[in-house]
C-alpha cells in the first residue's frame, strides 16, 4: 500500500469511479470489464489523465494510441506474415478508447504495410470529429518519395485515407534516421516541402506541426535551433527508463531521452513519447528485473512503471502506446485513470532498474518493423526477439558444460522454429544491408543476425 | 497357449519396427534399430553371415515363425486378415487349397534374376521387409506425423518444449503411388485368404517355405483323434491343412498355432519330428551392378509464384519466397557411409528407412527408373548436416555403412559448381556470401568478381578438394528457385 497523497485523492473519487465503470460497461461490452472488479484486474479505477496543449489549448489524454502495432486476422501482431488487419478488433479497441477518455491517435502512412491509416480512418469515422486528435506523419523514407509532388501527394492520401480534412497533428518522420542530416534536407529542406507544411498550417489544415526524431542528434539540435521561426508545437522523442541515461551506451548514435526531453522543456515545447515500452521489452524483462518491480507493487504490472515514468515527467504531452490486445488497452487504461505520478524513491528505485536491465546483453529492438520487408525474406524482429526472450529466460548459455544447457539448447531451438519459420531463420541472411539504415534503434542487424546463426549453429552442432 | 505367445512376440517385434518408421527423433532408433537389422533380406544384403545362420536355424527348428512374428509385412496382414474375422460368420472363412510352387519358385528366380542383374527396385516391389516399409514411410508416417504436429501446436499453446512440428511433404509421387498400390493389393488379399501373399509371392517365404519343410517342430494332425470337422483348415489362414488327408503343408504354414487352439477334439499337437534330415543353405544371391530400367516414371515439383524484393515504402509484411527447385545433376547424390553408387545400388533394400529417419529432409526415394524407390539426396529443403549420420545408423542392409561424424565430415560425397548466371553479387549488385559463411569445411572463398578492382562486389570460389558435397551451400544459397551454387554427386566417395 502506497500512502501518497494522490493515492487518497483518487480514494475519494470512489463512488464517482464506480459510476464511470457502470457506464463503461452497459454502453460498450467490447471493452466492459466491470464485472471483474473484485478480481484486481478492474476496469480504469478513475478518469483519464489529461495536459493542455500551451499553442492550441488541446486537452490531450495522457494515453495515446499508437496505431503502429494493429492486431492482425489471427490475433497477433502481424508479425506472423501478411495477415489483414482485424478491422473489427481495431474498431473495438478504438472505440473502448474513446469511451474511456482516450483521444489521441497516432498513425503513418507506412505503418502496417501502408494499411494503418485506413485502418485508423474507418475506426474512428465511427466518432464525431472533434472528439479525437488524430497525428500522421510524412513518412518519406524512399529515395522515390522525396520530390516535392510525391511527398504532398502523399500528404494528400493521408486526409484521404483518414477520412478527414484536416489534421490535428502532423509530423516530420523520424529526422535523423539512415542518412542524418543530409538524408533530412532531401526530405524535407530541398523540395521546399517544410514550407509547404508551415503554409498548410497557416491555412489551418495542420493544427500542429512537429517532428519525430530518432538517430543523429545533430538533426533534432539544428531543428529546435530553429525553434523560433519554425515554431514547433510538439516534438516526439523515444522516452523511457532505461533511455532515459543509458541511450547513449546501449548504443553510441543514439542520444539519452533525458537530454532530449530537457532541451524540449526547456523551450517549452510538448513532448510526445513514444517507444515508452521499447515495444514490449519494458514488460517482458528478465525474472530478476520482474522480482524486483514485483516485490514493490504487486498489484501493478510491469508495464504500468514504464508508463508511469513517461507520465510523470510534467512537460510529456502524451505517451503513445501501440495496443495489439484489448488487455493492453485494460492495463494502460488503468495506468492513467488516473495517473499516480513517481514518487522521488520510485524514480531512483527505476534508474536503479534501469541499471541493473543494462547487465542483460539484450537486443535492442522494438519490434517496430521499420526494417521489413527483408528482400531476401527474413523475419528479422521475430529472430531479434526469439533471442531476447530466450535470453530473458535463461536460455542463451555458452557453454555446453552448464547444469541446465540441454534444457536451454531445446528451448532455444525448438522456439527458434516455432517463432520463425525455417527459410525466414538468420542463416538466411547474406548481410546486404538493406534494413540497418532503417533501424530507429540503429542495430547492426546484419552482425546480429550471424552472431545469432551462429549461436544457433554451435547448439545445433553441440549435441548433448 | 501357444498361440497367445506368438500373439504376444508378433506384437513385441511389430510395434517397434513400425516405430522405427515413424520416428523422426532419432530415440527408437538407439533401442530397436536391432529389429530391422534382423529383417532377412536386409540380412542377405548387409551379408550377415551369423545372422542369416541364425534365422535359418530359428526356421528348421521352429518352421516359419519368422513370418509370424519378425516380419512386420506378415503381422501387418495377419492384423488385416484378423479385423474381417471379427465379422459374423467370418472367423472360419478359409479353406485348404494345394501349393503353387510353380508361381513361388518363378517369382523366386525373377526375385534372384532381379538382385542379381542390379534391378533392386524390382526386388523391392516384391521383398516383404522393403514393402512394408514403404507402407509405413508413405503412408503411416505422414499420419503419424501430422499427429505430432497437433500435439506441438498444443505444446506451444501452453508453453512446453516437449513436442516440435515437423515437415510432412510428398518425397516422391511414384514411389507414393507404388506404396498405395502395395497397400490396397495386401490389404485385398489378406482380408479374403490371409496369407496369400507369403505364401505365393512373397521370395523370403519361399525360401524359409523350403526350409521349414524340415522343421523340427510342427503341428502334427492325429489322424485317430481327428473326426474331419475341417474346423482347422477353416481356420488356417495358409490355407495349409488338408484336413481329408490329415496332411499339412509344412512349406506354407507360418506356425501360428491357431490351428492348435482351434481343434476341439485334441487332433493337432505340436510335435517334435525325429526323422531330421538336416540341411543347411542359404540362399539368395547379391552381386553385379548394371543397371536397367524397367518403369518409367514421372515426378512432378511444385512450383510457386515469386515478387522481387521491391524498394522499401512501408514498414512490416514479409516478402514472398520462392520454393526452391531440383537442379538436375548429372550424378546423383548418395549419402555418406553408401561410399560408391555401385555398391549402394548393389545392397539397398529400398525400404525407406532412413528416408524416414533423414531429420534434414535431404533424402527422398529417386524418381529415377533405374533407381526407382532407392533413396538420393537433394538440398531444397534442408543439407546433410555436419552433426548428422542418422542414415548410416538405420540402415540394416549395408548400403550406407555406419559411419562417424569426423569421418563424414571428411568425406567427399560430391562437389559444388557454382552457377554465374544466378549469383546474387552478379545479379543485384548485393554483397553476399552466404556460402562461404556457412560452408562447413572452408571450401569456399569470396573473391572480388573483377580480378583488376579489389573493390568489385565478391563472388565465391569454390576449392573442390576440399569440399564434402554437404550442400549447406546449394541449400542457404539466397537465389531463387535454382540457387547459384549446386553439389554434384561423386559415384565413388572419398575421403580427404
Amino acid at each position: 500500500m502506497n500512502n501518497h497523497d494522490k493515492t487518497r485523492l483518487s480514494r475519494r473519487n470512489f463512488l464517482k469511479t464506480m459510476g464511470a465503470i457502470g457506464v463503461a460497461a452497459t454502453g460498450l461490452p467490447a471493452c466492459s470489464n466491470g464485472r471483474e472488479t473484485d478480481t484486481g484486474n478492474a476496469a480504469p479505477a478513475g478518469e483519464m489523465t489529461y495536459r493542455t496543449n500551451p499553442s492550441t489549448g488541446d486537452r490531450v489524454s495522457l494515453l495515446g494510441f499508437g496505431m503502429m502495432r494493429l492486431p492482425s486476422v489471427g490475433g497477433r501482431s502481424a508479425r506472423e506474415g501478411n495477415e489483414e488487419i482485424d478491422q473489427e478488433m481495431v474498431n473495438e479497441l478504438v472505440d473502448c478508447a474513446i469511451a474511456n477518455g482516450v483521444n489521441y491517435f497516432d498513425t503513418s502512412p507506412a505503418y502496417c504495410r501502408g494499411k494503418s491509416e485506413h485502418a485508423t480512418g474507418i475506426a474512428l469515422s465511427h466518432h464525431p470529429r472533434d472528439s479525437y486528435f488524430i497525428a500522421t506523419k510524412l513518412s518519406n523514407f524512399a529515395p522515390s518519395t522525396w520530390s516535392r509532388e510525391a511527398s504532398i501527394a502523399m500528404y494528400h492520401n493521408s486526409m484521404k485515407e483518414l477520412q478527414v480534412d484536416y489534421l490535428d497533428y502532423l509530423l516530420l518522420h523520424g529526422v535523423g534516421m539512415g542518412g542524418g542530416m543530409e538524408e533530412f534536407e532531401n526530405r524535407y529542406m530541398k523540395n521546399g516541402i517544410l514550407d509547404f507544411l508551415l503554409e498548410e498550417r497557416k491555412e489551418g489544415r495542420i493544427r500542429n506541426l512537429g517532428f519525430s526524431y530518432h538517430g543523429d542528434v545533430r538533426v533534432f539540435d539544428y531543428l529546435l535551433s530553429r525553434h523560433d521561426e519554425y515554431k514547433w508545437d510538439f516534438v516526439q522523442i523515444q522516452l523511457n527508463y532505461l533511455d532515459w541515461k543509458y541511450a547513449k551506451q546501449i548504443n553510441p548514435m543514439n542520444t539519452d531521452a533525458e537530454y532530449l526531453y530537457n532541451e524540449l522543456v526547456k523551450r517549452n515545447i510538448p513532448a510526445i513519447v513514444m517507444e515508452p515500452l521499447l515495444g514490449g521489452r519494458l514488460s517482458n524483462v528478465p525474472s530478476t528485473i520482474f522480482a524486483r518491480l514485483k516485490q514493490r507493487e504487486p498489484e501493478l504490472s510491469v508495464a504500468s512503471w514504464a508508463f508511469r515514468f513517461a507520465g510523470s515527467l510534467p512537460g510529456v504531452h502524451t505517451v503513445l502506446s501501440g495496443m495489439t490486445r484489448m488487455e493492453h488497452l485494460q492495463d494502460n487504461l488503468r495506468t492513467y485513470s488516473p495517473l499516480k505520478p513517481l514518487t522521488e524513491d520510485d524514480f531512483t528505485f527505476l534508474q536503479e532498474t534501469a541499471t541493473l536491465m543494462m547487465s542483460f546483453d539484450t537486443i535492442p529492438c522494438n519490434d517496430c518493423k521499420y526494417c521489413m520487408p527483408c528482400p531476401y525474406g527474413l523475419d528479422i524482429p521475430a529472430i531479434l526477439l526469439h533471442y531476447n526472450k530466450c535470453l530473458n529466460e535463461g536460455n542463451i548459455t555458452g557453454n555446453a558444460n552448464d547444469e541446465n544447457y540441454r534444457k536451454a539448447r531445446r528451448a532455444f531451438l525448438v522456439g527458434y522454429d516455432r517463432n520463425v519459420p525455417k527459410l525466414r531463420q538468420a542463416n538466411h541472411c547474406i548481410g546486404c544491408n538493406q534494413c540497418s539504415p532503417h533501424c530507429p534503434q540503429r542495430i547492426d542487424i546484419p552482425a546480429e543476425l550471424h552472431r545469432i546463426d551462429a549461436y544457433a549453429e554451435r547448439l545445433k552442432q553441440e549435441i548433448g | 497357449m501357444l498361440r497367445k505367445t506368438r500373439l504376444a512376440l508378433a506384437i513385441l517385434f511389430f510395434a517397434p519396427i513400425t516405430l522405427l518408421f515413424l520416428d523422426f527423433t532419432g530415440t527408437v532408433h538407439a533401442w530397436f534399430g536391432w529389429m530391422a537389422k534382423i529383417q532377412f533380406l536386409p540380412a542377405v544384403l548387409a551379408l550377415n553371415v551369423g545372422l542369416i545362420a541364425l534365422l535359418v536355424i530359428l526356421t528348421i527348428v521352429f518352421g516359419r515363425v519368422y513370418c509370424s512374428i519378425i516380419c512386420p509385412l506378415g503381422v501387418f496382414q495377419d492384423v488385416i486378415s484378423w479385423l474381417n474375422g471379427r465379422r459374423k460368420k467370418k472367423k472360419y472363412r478359409f479353406s485348404y487349397s494345394p501349393a503353387k510352387p510353380w508361381l513361388r519358385y518363378g517369382i523366386l528366380a525373377l526375385f534372384i534374376i532381379a538382385l542379381t542383374t542390379g534391378a533392386g527396385s524390382f526386388a523391392a516391389l516384391l521383398a516383404p521387409y522393403s514393402s512394408y516399409g514403404r507402407i509405413a514411410g508413405n503412408l503411416f508416417a505422414p499420419i503419424y506425423r501430422w499427429g505430432n504436429n497437433l500435439i506441438a501446436h498444443i505444446a506451444e499453446r501452453v508453453g512446453s518444449y516437449a513436442f516440435y512440428e515437423t515437415d510432412v511433404w510428398m518425397k516422391s509421387l511414384p514411389t507414393f503411388i507404388i506404396a498405395v498400390v502395395t497397400f490396397v493389393v495386401l490389404a485385398i488379399l489378406a482380408w479374403r485368404n490371409g496369407r496369400t501373399y507369403c505364401n505365393t509371392v512373397c521370395p523370403v517365404g519361399t525360401v524359409l517355405g523350403f526350409l521349414s519343410r524340415f522343421s523340427l517342430l510342427r503341428p502334427v494332425l492325429d489322424s485317430e483323434k481327428c473326426r474331419h470337422c475341417s474346423l482347422c483348415s477353416r481356420r488356417c489362414k495358409a490355407a495349409c491343412i488338408d484336413y481329408r488327408n490329415h496332411s499339412i503343408d509344412y512349406s506354407r504354414c507360418v506356425a501360428c498355432m491357431d490351428c492348435i487352439d482351434t481343434c476341439k477334439h485334441d487332433a493337432l499337437h505340436l510335435q517334435w519330428r525325429w526323422k531330421t534330415r538336416n540341411k543347411t543353405e542359404a540362399t539368395s544371391g547379391h552381386t553385379d551392378t548394371s543397371r536397367r530400367s524397367f518403369l518409367t516414371a514421372t515426378a512432378i515439383l511444385a512450383t510457386t509464384a515469386t515478387l522481387k524484393a521491391q524498394q522499401k515504402k512501408v514498414d512490416g509484411g514479409l516478402a514472398v519466397i520462392e520454393d526452391k527447385k531440383i537442379p538436375v545433376r548429372a550424378t546423383p547424390i548418395e549419402p555418406p557411409g553408401s561410399w560408391s553408387a555401385r555398391d549402394f545400388a548393389r545392397h539397398c533394400t529400398a525400404c525407406q528407412l532412413c528416408v524416414s529417419a533423414c531429420p534434414n529432409n535431404v533424402l527422398r526415394p529417386s524418381s529415377d527408373p533405374a533407381r526407382l524407390m532407392q533413396p538420393e539426396m537433394s538440398y531444397e529443403r534442408g543439407y546433410c548436416r555436419p552433426e548428422c549420420t542418422r542414415c548410416s545408423e538405420v540402415c540394416p542392409a549395408g548400403a550406407i555403412r555406419p559411419i562417424t561424424v569426423a569421418d563424414k565430415s571428411s568425406t567427399r560425397i560430391g562437389h559444388a559448381v557454382w552457377v554465374r548466371k544466378n549469383c546474387i553479387p552478379l545479379t543485384d549488385g548485393a554483397e553476399c556470401g552466404n556460402c562461404a559463411r556457412h560452408c562447413p569445411s572452408g571450401a569456399i572463398l569470396m573473391v572480388p568478381h573483377d580480378s583488376g578492382n579489389p573493390e568489385s562486389v565478391r563472388i565465391p570460389v569454390i576449392n573442390a578438394g576440399r569440399c564434402i558435397g554437404c550442400g549447406a551451400c546449394e541449400n542457404l544459397c539466397p537465389a531463387r528457385p535454382f540457387s547459384a551454387i549446386y553439389v554434384e554427386g561423386h559415384t565413388m566417395h572419398s575421403i580427404m
